[in-house]
């Protein structure tokens, strides 16, 4: 590695709800702060508090966004933390520990489930090593870990009486002595560790008070460590454009209320809830001409309803959406087919997480893109997105709109818990670069002009008729979930039936020659490369990096990222599926979904499919693993990526 | 163009009707085109939605934007757009079964908004369109003629979990008695807030027990089984009224929507002025809901671009 490239990987644990995020954030704004490309990782479990979380924040001189195994620095407070991370930290690398923990044996740790105790304790064992906290240190330091013993509780008393600081806040204020450790072990400017500080705690009175516990913290370090004999740095860039530092969740709000959206519902559920909320909390929002716009977040009691109402709103004209997860889609199916039958403009966000049932409530897998595709009984037109990153997610949110009201029909947006809880940093979102189209919207004339009801649903060309909107004087029709004629009127005649449900499922037929291939399909690396991969969703910059590093060691890669999966870009693909040696399919799921849907819309079969579905996202170094595997033709058809430790 | 005056024929629609000849459904619609062009709405003013089941059909046979919606699911189509726009007049409709079991959730939930909307049940004891199975206001024990057994459930008393739920205005009427039905809808319409309206129904075909004949009296001398609300009966809860008023009023409704004895008394049993419609509160959190509600907002300039400055929040997560 040249010494102008920094690559950087720090990680933070703790139990949740004790302010693990905001150490992550602050120390992901400090770095962003210096001119790095940020990319934030988020692992945490369903519960309120006390539960152990992680938070993965990579700093780079180049575009990152995907997280990767080893890690350089290691920030651990407590005994689980360490035992569950120690052995992720790279040689060379840095692992913070209380200094004042006891030593505790493995096998005594009720918070461990079997596996990984069993997994620890033979990794120890086979080194020699007692089945301990104090084994795994001294494996770390064996490895070439620099290991360093923080007396947080002293540094929390010290913070008491030279800050004032009470010993409940002391305690919290640890977080952030530990980021600016990390600061100072790596020589970065404490200053940019301080403005990381005011990013995140904003105006409130915090921010003065854990600034002065950063220059106390790197205070301590100079004066206890000998800081020049360690071995990574980070010096501030020289340039440092302007950029965003957040959520994939924000990025959706941010790309539907770019949209103009006017209405979303929902129902509590992770990991969909936090876009729902950053809505409701910037429900207003100025425009370009000095005016105000607002959009009408409604918390409904459950997903049956919040598809209902948001279907209702989109009735009368407003840009109407509601988010959830698998087990909110799960109940909302009914009401897809209703605005499918009904030509209803609808946008459904689907974060996805582990299933079925319950599954993994804060755990990440692309598990609900065959139901996203069929959902809901008998058959109507419907549209599946799905964002690879951040940047493409507020694209998507926005877009998505434009879909669902120029073709009259249901928009699912799939992302999942990996985008949702990714912290990264972006360009900042141009909505000048956004079109938006309203679709066909009637005018109807004054009362009297249509006597047998405006005709809605008269079959045309495209498939797509005029809609009027609810309260239009001379537009009114009938809407049923029932079969119907072209005003709206209920029928189970068969000509009739067999119009109008051409009518409906020909607007996809239009959609998929109208649409630009672009918003199908992208093609990165090396698009004459034989060497194929095909991916959808948050796997993207997992493998943009993994054909990148190929790519420097002279290995040519070609990477498809589906965006629009329904309809499904078999035309747009075709060319590049008769040239691909190998064919290899990246997913998170168990089945390879996508895959099952490549071979029935092209009849074709991927030679490799790669998955993982431990609830995880795929590491950089994992994917690289499997891609050099099938490299090597070391690789069956299906290679599955495990990690125990995550 | 002048202004003609609205007629019931306004929203009379020629349209094969498919209900069982002496349905309680025809009393209800009758009166509902009624009630509306009594109130002077323009057709295209008004939408009615529906739910599933015979009483579902309803607003297939009203001249106005009509919305057949999902089984259960009929308030929060309505709600989402009475939300959005607010200046439609808003009538939900549906059965005992669409509204007092798979729609129960929503039936409650409705109750915590306010929202300036109306919802007539429709109670007739039994699941019409699938040939009578019993419902959920059927009483315990009770018998209609599709049933092998008598239903081994107790019924729900809609007018007390409306109640319960905050319906601000509940009243009861007869699905035959047209004149105080159409008073009593219009009256739900007015209020500017959540109304609630069980209309009680014979179904001629499946429920052999609650009859026409039954309600009229017939087997007692022609004295209805339903009878108005005593004049001495008072509903009405202003802003202000004191704890002991509250507590006096709700006992008396719960006395009336509970007895045992007979008649039935139907009128406004409940009419709640003192708390704050959804539309009120609505504005209190969002400046513009009513002069640009979500079904008016702009959304894109003449060239197609957004009109939001998006510069604020963008800020808010910026690194400058």
């Amino acid at each position: 590695m040249s010494a102008n490239v920094v690559d950087i990987a720090w990680r933070v644990g703790g139990p949740q709800g004790k302010g693990v995020d905001t150490a992550a954030g602050v120390f992901g704004r400090a770095a962003a702060a210096g001119g790095f490309f940020v990319f934030g990782r988020r692992e945490y479990y369903s519960n309120i508090m006390g539960r152990h979380s992680y938070f993965d924040i990579r700093v780079a001189t180049h575009p990152v966004a995907v997280h990767r195994n080893p890690v350089d620095i290691l920030v651990t407070f407590e005994t689980e933390t360490l035992v569950r991370h120690a052995l992720a930290v790279a040689a060379g690398g840095l692992l913070l520990h209380d200094a004042g923990a006891a030593d505790v044996p493995i096998d005594r740790m009720v918070f461990l489930d079997p596996p990984l105790q069993e997994a620890l304790v033979s990794h120890l064992e086979e080194a020699g090593l007692p089945p301990t906290t104090a084994g795994l240190l001294e494996a770390a330091r064996r490895r070439g870990v620099t290991v360093l013993s923080v007396p947080y509780g002293e540094l929390a008393e010290h913070l008491t009486s030279t800050l004032g600081a009470s010993r409940a806040r002391a305690e919290r204020m640890i977080n952030t002595v530990a980021v600016a450790l990390s600061g100072a072990l790596l020589q970065y400017d404490p200053e940019l560790i301080k403005k990381g500080v005011a990013l995140t705690f904003g105006s409130s009175p915090m921010t003065e008070l854990n600034q002065q516990a950063v220059d106390l913290a790197y205070a301590y370090a100079r004066e206890t460590w000998d800081l020049e004999a360690l071995p990574l740095r980070l010096a501030p860039r020289a340039e440092r454009p302007v950029r965003l530092f957040l959520s994939g969740t924000q990025a959706v709000a941010m790309g539907k209320l770019a949209a103009g959206i006017a209405f979303q519902s929902y129902y509590p559920i992770s990991p969909a809830t936090d876009e729902s909320v950053y809505l409701e909390r910037h429900a207003t929002v100025p425009t370009v001409d000095g005016g105000t716009s607002s959009v009408l977040v409604w918390q409904t009691e459950d997903e049956l309803a919040a598809v209902a109402t948001a279907s209702g709103a989109a009735l009368t004209g407003a840009r109407s959406a509601t988010a959830t997860s698998g087990p909110g889609l799960s109940l909302m199916t009914e009401g897809l087919g209703w605005a499918g039958i009904n030509e209803v403009p609808l946008v459904v966000t689907i974060y996805q997480r582990g299933g079925p049932a319950t599954g993994l409530p804060t755990r990440s897998e692309q598990g609900d893109l065959l139901f996203a595709a069929h959902a809901g009984h008998g058959e109507f037109p419907r549209f599946v997105l799905a964002s690879g990153d951040v940047a493409e997610a507020f694209v998507d949110a926005a877009q998505a709109f434009n879909y669902a009201e120029r073709y009259q029909t249901v928009v699912i947006h799939l992302l999942d818990k990996t985008l949702a809880s990714t912290l990264q940093t972006v360009d900042p979102f141009d909505t000048s670069q956004l079109s938006i189209d309203r679709g066909l919207v009637a005018e109807p004339a004054e009362n009297g002009a249509w006597p047998g009801g405006f005709p809605r649903f008269r079959p045309t060309e495209s498939g797509i008729s005029p809609r009027p909107l609810l309260g239009q004087p001379g537009g009114m029709h009938w809407l049923t979930g029932a079969e119907h004629s072209e005003v709206g009127r209920v029928t189970e005649d068969p000509t009739t039936r067999e119009q109008q449900m051409e009518k409906r499922m020909r607007k996809l037929e239009v959609a998929a020659r109208e649409i630009p291939a672009e918003e199908k399909l992208q093609v990165y690396g090396d698009p004459d490369a034989a060497f194929t991969v095909l991916s959808w969703g948050s796997t993207k910059g997992a493998i943009l990096e993994a054909t990148q590093r190929l790519a420097a060691e002279g290995v040519q890669v070609r990477h498809l990222q589906i965006r629009m999966l329904w309809p499904f870009p078999a035309q747009e693909l075709a060319p590049f599926l008769a040239t691909a040696q190998p064919l290899v399919v990246v997913e998170t799921n168990y089945s390879g979904q996508m895959a099952r849907l490549l071979t029935q819309e092209t009849g074709t079969k991927p030679d490799h499919l790669v998955v993982k579905y431990n609830g995880r996202p795929i590491a950089v170094n994992e994917l690289l693993e499997a891609m050099r595997a099938i490299l090597a033709g070391k690789a069956g058809p299906r290679y599955v990526i495990r990690n125990p430790f995550e | 163009m002048s202004v003609a005056t609205v007629t019931v024929k306004d929203f009379q629609v020629d349209y094969p009707n498919d209900w069982c000849p002496g349905c309680g459904d025809f009393g209800i619609l009758n009166a509902l085109q009624q009630a509306l062009a009594g109130l002077g709405l323009r057709p295209h003013e008004v939408a009615v939605f529906g739910g599933i089941g015979c009483s579902g059909k309803t607003q297939y046979y009203v001249n106005a934007y009509d919305i057949h919606t999902l089984h259960g699911r009929v308030l929060p189509y309505a709600i989402g757009a009475k939300l959005a726009n607010p200046a439609l007049t808003v009538i939900a409709v549906g059965g005992d079964g669409d509204g007092m079991a798979i729609g129960a959730g929503h039936f409650v939930n409705a109750g915590r908004g306010n929202l300036d909307l109306t919802y007539i049940l429709f109670n007739n004891e039994v699941y019409g369109l699938t040939k009578g199975q019993a419902s959920p206001t059927l009483p315990l024990g009770a018998q209609t003629k599709s049933l092998p057994e008598p239903t081994i459930q107790s019924g729900i008393n809609p007018l007390m979990l409306a109640m319960a739920s905050g319906y601000t205005w509940i009243g009861r009427g007869y699905a035959f008695d047209i004149r105080g039905l159409v008073r009593l809808i219009q009256q739900a319409i007015r209020h500017p807030g959540l109304a609630f309206l069980e209309v009680l129904q014979p179904c001629p075909t499946y429920n052999n027990l609650h009859t026409k004949a039954w309600f009229a009296g017939k087997d007692r001398g022609g004295l209805p089984r339903y009878a108005p609300l005593e004049p001495s009966y008072d509903p009405v809860i202003l802003p202000g009224t004191d704890e002991a008023t509250l507590q006096a009023r709700m006992a008396a409704f719960i006395a009336e929507a509970t007895r045992s004895e007979e008649p039935i008394r139907t009128g406004v049993f409940w009419e709640n002025r003192a708390v704050p419609s959804l539309g009120e509160r609505l504005v209190q959190r969002l400046p513009n809901y009513l002069s640009e509600p979500p079904a008016k907002k702009a959304v894109a300039d003449g060239h197609g671009r957004p009109v939001v400055d998006l510069e604020p929040l963008l800020a808010e997560v910026a690194i400058r």
